[in-house]
């Protein structure tokens, strides 16, 4: 027998679920209809490792667990993982050829949690070396491509992840945002993606790039899946020393709390059609300024319109050290990252020369032939902000301003709720378009790199399309812990637009 | 032990190494056994896969805490874990977990005696940090490879950092001696120096007399005794000097000691170290301290070497400097404390531990509770009948040897006495069987006495013309005689007596 499942890539978290229990359809089945669009997709390099034998495996696990009744909200449905996860079954690359054969003898925490919660894998997701681009192009295993546009990038780094999802070969996904590896490739393939506070979601099973920025987060189709995934993510994690202690905040799901969350506050002038009525909304100026492609300007202008008549308020407000965040940024991370990849080795896994003459032109060879060149630009930065008589000058100079950065964020969370602007400067571009000239990719981060350098969390919503037909991000920021607010915010948003349900003409 | 040349002065400071005896690793949870089949004890952590993250052990701070409060140094209520990056295949990370720039404790001192004259050695810092795995080549040559074992990798150390206030080996060798012992006595650390439990590195230098700064120091590894440690600093004491009486210059550098060949060597100079990019470990928030942890760690020390020493003093009216041997090691004092129990007077055991017992140890190279010792009970049941006059010093001096030296066939044959509780009974027997009770019949001793003085009349010409030494010749003759066993008292009397008449 067989049924027309056709559109249910287009379906939501609560749809499948719907399915699930209903029985239209076994976890079994939903996992094979998604492995067959990830393998017939393959053209857009969005998956690095797919075994259907495992993920058919977990989905009759998933189908067993529903038949006894034991279920959660996500028991069945499938995800994939950016392949920064380390997981048992399937290898983890964090896409360099260092790490090429590399199977982890342990899940990453995110991956065992959202595993015990009953997902089923699809398999591993392509990214950026080390989680280590805005473009996803710096993937030792070729570029992913935008399902928007295939000649365009889809942002990175977890832009595997944005692909997946934005071309309906998963319905959800894991990423990581370090700088706005989250944000930026949801931002560019038309999803929805939150980087919630630093330590809520355990980094443990993460292969860092660098370690007192890094953040997993879900990737899905819109605000009320992300708070299904983040859900089942956060949660103090012993193995993590980063990792926060669960928070009242959190006791009750984010995800039964996106209708109430603001009802909580009790506004006089609270109604069913103004159901944010009072919120503010600070839109920083420094967000606007040179460097904004308008058609960005014109739909996050419209975005916030849109707020209001959801009963919010904009408020004007400064972060005047957001230009500061570049250069802040590429001196801690790098710095961090140069510490962190040290050891790729080749000694104890990991891609070995094959040939040397002794032990330091192994591990020299080793690194020579497994990293790639963005990862030895950083390698290289980083090192020499953390050598002797330039650290003061840079590494400590550059925690200061983060300092002052995240001082910013605080004032300007004295007056207002969240802070909304733009999540990146331009829609995706073309591959190559920016690959021989890093710094003007560096510039791409702006919008997101203060919320990473403060440990705020930040998200991105579709908010329409430039003319060139690819998506917008708008991007929404909270103070620490009020992930709850945003996705309800973002939810009453997407409740009335419809950007968010918009796929690629070529996914349909 | 060779002095140093005059017109010269030595520095020294030590750094040492001090592996603290947790259960587990300092970032991990994989036990720390030591010698254990290669790379058993190494978790997913140790080995630096991919994901791991490092969590502190809490026991870990707990000593050292408890080593700042016994120095009497500050517990840094923030301090700061760094990375100390460089390559190496037994450094699985690529770095070193360390403290740098804010270690856990800050200052404090450690009390010498050397010769009998006290002095303050002042610590700088000490700070936690992991171990790094270890390279093995021995047994591999042949295969062209080499081994890496990584069970040692995170091993909890407790670096001890002192200021360069030591003037010659011998304070050098008693300061490290008096810091093992208070560590192994706070339970901190094993003090197994063989197992590399307790490592020193001295930096070196030397000055002329009266110049104000320092020489060029040299810092020298691999010192894994205290025997070692005397002999590399004398070493490289007598290498610096004839350097720049030769007209040369000492170059800051690392060195080696060889023991095999009694040298330093050059390991790697100044120009050759690495920039270790030390920066906070992003993976491991600041330690921050309490003053209630604090607190809550003093209260389960044991009592510190120094306060015992005072309570000895006052309790047991004992020399400063009995008392101060006494509580040099755990070992010492709580075999003092039991054997007092016991009812022996605290000054014949005092006489017995800092005297004959101590030049055994000393001899051996073990500490108290070696297995080599005699018994506790045997060891009390001597004190007790040389303190009660029923055997001589000498002979029980002579018995202790025999036992030490493990000649005693009759006592081994007693078989169960060895280690057990020893029926006073079964004791007197055994005195009895050995013909080692003291003589105190008088009129035994005056009989030993008139064969001495018939035998001697040089002496007793001397002592009647003055000569003090001569009743001691005659003593020591009387004792002789009675093989020992007269009650050197009563011998004394006796012979007084026969002379003045």
């Amino acid at each position: 027998m067989t049924r027309d499942f056709s559109s249910l890539h287009h379906q939501s978290l609560t749809q499948l679920r719907a399915a699930l229990d209903t029985k239209k359809i076994s976890a079994l089945e939903l996992a094979e209809y998604f492995l067959v669009r990830a393998e017939t997709n393959t053209d857009l390099n969005a998956f690095l490792h797919i075994d259907r034998d495992l993920t058919l495996a977990e989905a009759r696990a998933a189908d067993a667990q529903i038949a006894s009744g034991n279920i959660t909200a996500l028991t069945g449905i499938p995800i994939a993982h950016k392949d920064i996860f380390v997981t048992q079954q399937w290898r983890t690359t964090a896409g360099s050829r260092m790490l090429e054969n590399y199977v982890s003898p342990f899940d990453a925490t995110v991956v065992e949690k959202l595993k015990t919660a009953g997902m089923v894998c699809l398999g591993k997701l392509n990214c950026d070396e080390f989680a280590m681009g805005s473009s996803n192009e710096n993937s030792a295993f070729g570029a992913v491509k935008n399902p928007w546009d295939r000649s365009r990038i889809p942002g990175g780094s977890s832009g595997g992840s944005a692909a997946a999802v934005a071309a309906g070969l998963a319905p959800a996904a894991t990423g990581t945002d370090t700088g706005g590896s989250l944000r930026q490739p949801a931002a560019m393939c038309g999803i929805t993606a939150i980087k919630p506070t630093y330590g809520t979601v355990s980094r443990y099973g993460m292969v860092a790039f660098a370690s007192s920025l890094d953040q997993g987060g879900p990737m899905a189709k819109s605000a009320e899946d992300c708070a299904l995934l983040l859900d089942a993510m956060i949660g103090f994690d012993a193995k993590d020393s980063t990792s926060v202690a669960t928070l009242d905040k959190y006791k009750t799901p984010i995800s039964a709390r996106l209708l109430t969350a603001f009802a909580l506050t009790s506004r006089a002038d609270a109604s069913v059609s103004r159901p944010l009525a009072g919120v503010r909304i600070g839109v920083p100026q420094e967000f606007f300024g040179e460097g904004l492609s308008s058609e960005i300007a014109q739909a996050v202008d419209a975005a916030l319109a849109e707020f209001e008549k959801l009963g919010a308020v904009r408020v004007e407000i400064s972060l005047p050290r957001t230009s500061l965040s570049i250069p802040v940024y590429y001196v801690i991370a790098p710095a961090e990252a140069s510490s962190n990849l040290s050891r790729f080795d080749g000694v104890r896994y990991g891609h070995r020369a094959a040939e040397y003459k002794n032990l330091a032109d192994m591990i020299g060879k080793s690194r020579a032939e497994g990293l790639g060149a963005e990862v030895k630009r950083r390698i290289l930065v980083g090192a020499y902000v953390l050598s002797h008589g330039y650290y003061d000058a840079y590494y400590l100079q550059a925690q200061k301003v983060r300092r002052l950065i995240s001082q910013d964020f605080q004032e300007a969370f004295k007056k207002c709720d969240f802070i909304m602007g733009p999540v990146a400067p331009t829609t995706a571009w073309k591959m190559g378009e920016k690959s021989n000239d890093p710094v003007a990719m560096y510039l791409e981060d702006i919008y997101t790199l203060g919320v990473s350098l403060a440990g705020l969390p930040g998200m991105s919503v579709p908010c329409g399309f430039g003319h060139n037909g690819m998506p917008i991000g708008l991007q929404i920021m909270g103070n620490y812990f009020e992930e709850a607010r945003m996705l309800a915010a973002a939810h009453q948003y997407q409740l009335a637009t419809d950007w968010h349900t918009r796929s690629p003409e070529a996914f349909q | 032990m060779s002095a140093t040349p005059i017109g010269w002065e030595v520095v020294i400071g030590l750094e040492t190494h001090t592996q603290l005896s947790c259960a587990s690793k300092i970032f991990s949870g994989s036990p720390t056994t030591f010698g254990a089949a290669p790379n058993t004890q190494a978790s997913v952590v140790d080995l630096a896969l991919p994901g791991t993250l490092p969590v502190l052990n809490r026991d870990a701070v707990e000593k050292a805490i408890m080593f700042g409060l016994a120095v009497g140094g500050t517990i840094a209520p923030y301090s700061v874990f760094a990375r100390k990056n460089y390559f190496y295949p037994d450094l699985p990370k690529g770095y070193q977990i360390s403290q740098f720039e804010w270690p856990v404790v800050v200052g404090g001192k450690v009390a010498i005696v050397l010769d009998g004259v006290e002095k303050t050695v002042q610590l700088t810092r000490a700070h936690l940090e992991e171990d790094a795995g270890k390279s093995l080549h021995e047994g591999l040559e042949t295969m062209g490879v080499s081994g890496i074992d990584l069970n040692r990798a995170g091993t909890p150390l407790l670096e001890i950092v002192t200021e360069p206030d030591m003037r010659s080996a011998a304070e050098a060798v008693a300061y490290a001696k008096a810091l093992h012992g208070l560590v192994t006595w706070l339970g901190i650390c094993d003090g197994n120096m063989q197992e590399g439990s307790f490592r020193c590195d001295a930096n070196v230098s030397v000055r002329p007399t009266g110049q104000k700064e320092y020489g060029t120091r040299c810092e020298i590894k691999n010192v894994n005794s205290f025997r070692f440690l005397e002999r590399a600093i004398e070493y490289e004491i007598r290498r610096q000097i004839e350097l720049i009486e030769d007209g040369g210059r000492v170059v800051q550098e690392t060195r080696l000691y060889d023991a095999d060949r009694d040298e330093t060597r050059s390991m790697r100079s100044k120009e050759d170290a690495m920039d270790y990019r030390y920066f906070p470990d992003p993976d491991l928030l600041p330690l921050v301290i309490d003053a209630a942890w604090i607190e809550r760690v003093k209260s389960a020390m044991p009592e510190l070497p120094a306060v015992m020493s005072k309570r000895f003093i006052s309790e047991h009216h004992l020399s400063s400097y009995d008392a101060h041997l006494l509580t040099a090691s755990k070992a010492t004092s709580t075999y003092f404390i039991n054997m007092v129990a016991t009812g022996v007077s605290a000054k014949t055991v005092t006489k017995w531990i800092n005297g004959e017992i101590a030049n055994f140890l000393n001899r051996e190279g073990i500490a108290i509770d070696d297995p080599q010792m005699p018994s506790k009970h045997l060891m009390m049941r001597l004190m007790a009948s040389e303190a009660r006059g029923e055997i001589t010093f000498a002979s029980a001096r002579n018995l202790f040897r025999s036992w030490c030296e493990q000649l005693d066939q009759q006592l081994i044959k007693l078989g169960e006495a060895i280690g057990q509780e020893i029926e006073q009974s079964q004791w007197q027997r055994y005195l009895d069987e050995k013909g080692l009770r003291s003589v105190s019949d008088i009129s035994t001793i005056e009989k030993i006495v008139d064969e001495v003085l018939a035998a001697n009349p040089k002496s007793v010409e001397e002592f009647k013309s003055g000569k003090e030494k001569a009743f001691q010749s005659l003593v020591g003759q009387v004792m002789k005689a009675s093989k020992g066993k007269a009650n050197p008292a009563q011998a004394n009397e006796i012979l007084k007596k026969k002379l003045s008449t």
